[in-house]
């Protein structure tokens, strides 16, 4: 089957790359399935779970918080800020995040900033999206 | 002429500082190499966020909404001046060339007529630019007793500047590092954080083509004001990271050159005492011969 380079980044290394058959992203509107060939995109994550596929078979499982991903046809890079193995994830942690993102969302939520609530959101649901992939 | 003992305790002295200052350049060449690696670890990302940041301005270039972060305030009256230094001394030259860069900088840029803001990364570049500026720093970050940068640190002082920039409290930000050009040379280098400096991406998408060509998801303008503060912390992140790996350098480089010196110095200094020990043997020789004689 044919392949694409898959690259996976964060700002403090490069975390895979390789040829892959499909990839499974995390976008901000729902998961994309990308194959070889697809339409140049720049798309943003949300909190979810990458899921690698060669030769028939899911071989990486990834977790994301967020990021970007840029897809031409030949490659898809995806700048992320972590990335963590799923089997790595554990649900006490996810938990913890969780909890400590809500307190963070009602702190937010009294400020009149829209930007700062925002950003408590998004945490918020990366955590949960963690705790979800964490679980499953 | 000094005396024997006075020599003595002299050339010990140096030895301990010679043992001192050797034991540091070991030190400074191990955590060179874990900086140059961490240095390099990092650039993938930075080159990937360029290449679609590159993209995505094209897309929106010449929108009237464009944000503050890409196009700036569209004034230049008031700079800030973020100056990335080392927390610690004893690294050469180091630490004022980068200092002194920012005040021939500042100074520039007040005759000029523009108002100067500067914040500082690092407690020395802080120290030298307080006695004159005291009044411009508006913020200082450092990170005494951290073992290694993370890239959080980085997002936070971004954070803080464009926080600032939406509070409107500059137009133009400038970032003056130690640009890490070899082991032994740091060149004191500024780079324009806003408005961001757009890379020349000519050989970007080869097979894109065109660059309009991409889609997008949610809209342009989405996905750039997440880009941006995220583009701010890596360039940042850079600097910061290409500023430890150049202190450890210069450190290195520092640390050789005081060994050397404490070596040639206990050379002169042993030579001395050899010869003022012999001439305390002549004498005392002469003493019992001429002693002898008399009677």
């Amino acid at each position: 089957m044919a392949t694409f380079t898959l690259e996976l980044v964060s700002p403090e290394q490069l975390l895979f790359s390789d040829e892959v058959e499909m990839a499974e992203i995390p976008a901000a509107e729902g998961y994309i399935g990308v194959l070889p060939g697809h339409a140049p995109m720049i798309v943003a994550l949300k909190g979810g779970v990458i899921r690698i596929h060669k030769g028939g078979a899911i071989t990486h499982r990834l977790f994301v918080a967020g990021g970007f991903a840029e897809i031409t046809a030949e490659r898809c890079t995806v700048l992320a800020e972590e990335a963590v193995p799923v089997a790595d994830l554990s649900r006490d942690s996810a938990a913890t995040r969780i909890a400590e993102a809500e307190a963070a969302y009602a702190e937010a939520a009294k400020g009149e900033s829209v930007e700062a609530r925002e950003a408590a959101m998004a945490r918020l649901l990366a955590a949960r999206a963690r705790l979800e992939a964490a679980s499953a | 002429m000094p005396s024997l003992k006075t020599l003595r305790t002299r050339i010990n002295s140096v030895k301990s500082t010679r043992k001192i200052t050797q034991a540091m350049k070991m030190v400074a060449a191990s955590k060179l190499k874990r900086a140059q690696s961490q240095a390099e670890a990092a650039r993938p990302y930075a080159e990937r966020m360029e290449r679609m940041l590159g993209a995505l301005a094209t897309a929106v270039a010449g929108s009237p909404e464009a944000p503050k972060l890409l196009v700036g305030t569209g004034r230049q009256d008031v700079h800030l001046l973020v100056v990335v230094s080392a927390d610690r001394g004893l690294c050469g030259g180091f630490n004022s060339t980068i200092s002194r860069f920012a005040r021939n900088r500042i100074r520039a840029l007040e005759e000029q007529g523009k108002t100067v803001k500067i914040l500082t990364v690092g407690r020395k570049s802080r120290d030298y630019l307080r006695r004159e500026f005291a009044r411009q720093i508006v913020g200082e970050v450092n990170f005494v007793g951290k073992k290694r940068i993370d890239f959080t640190d980085a997002a936070e002082i971004a954070q803080r500047i464009t926080a600032m920039l939406n509070a409107g409290e500059f137009d133009v930000c400038t970032l003056l590092y130690n640009r890490f050009k070899s082991v032994i040379s740091q060149v004191p280098s500024e780079q324009p954080l806003i408005p961001a400096s757009i890379p020349e991406t000519g050989e970007v998408a080869a097979d894109v083509g065109p660059k309009a060509l991409y889609e997008f998801e949610p809209a342009e303008e989405e996905i750039l004001a997440n880009l941006l503060p995220q583009n701010l912390a890596i360039q940042i992140y850079r600097a910061m990271l290409e500023s430890a790996a150049g202190e450890q350098g210069a450190r290195m480089t520092a640390m050789d050159n005081a060994t050397r010196n404490a070596g040639d110095m206990i050379a002169r200094l042993t030579l001395n005492y050899n010869r003022q020990r012999q001439a305390n043997i002549t004498k005392e020789l002469i003493e019992i011969i001429s002693g002898a004689e008399a009677v």
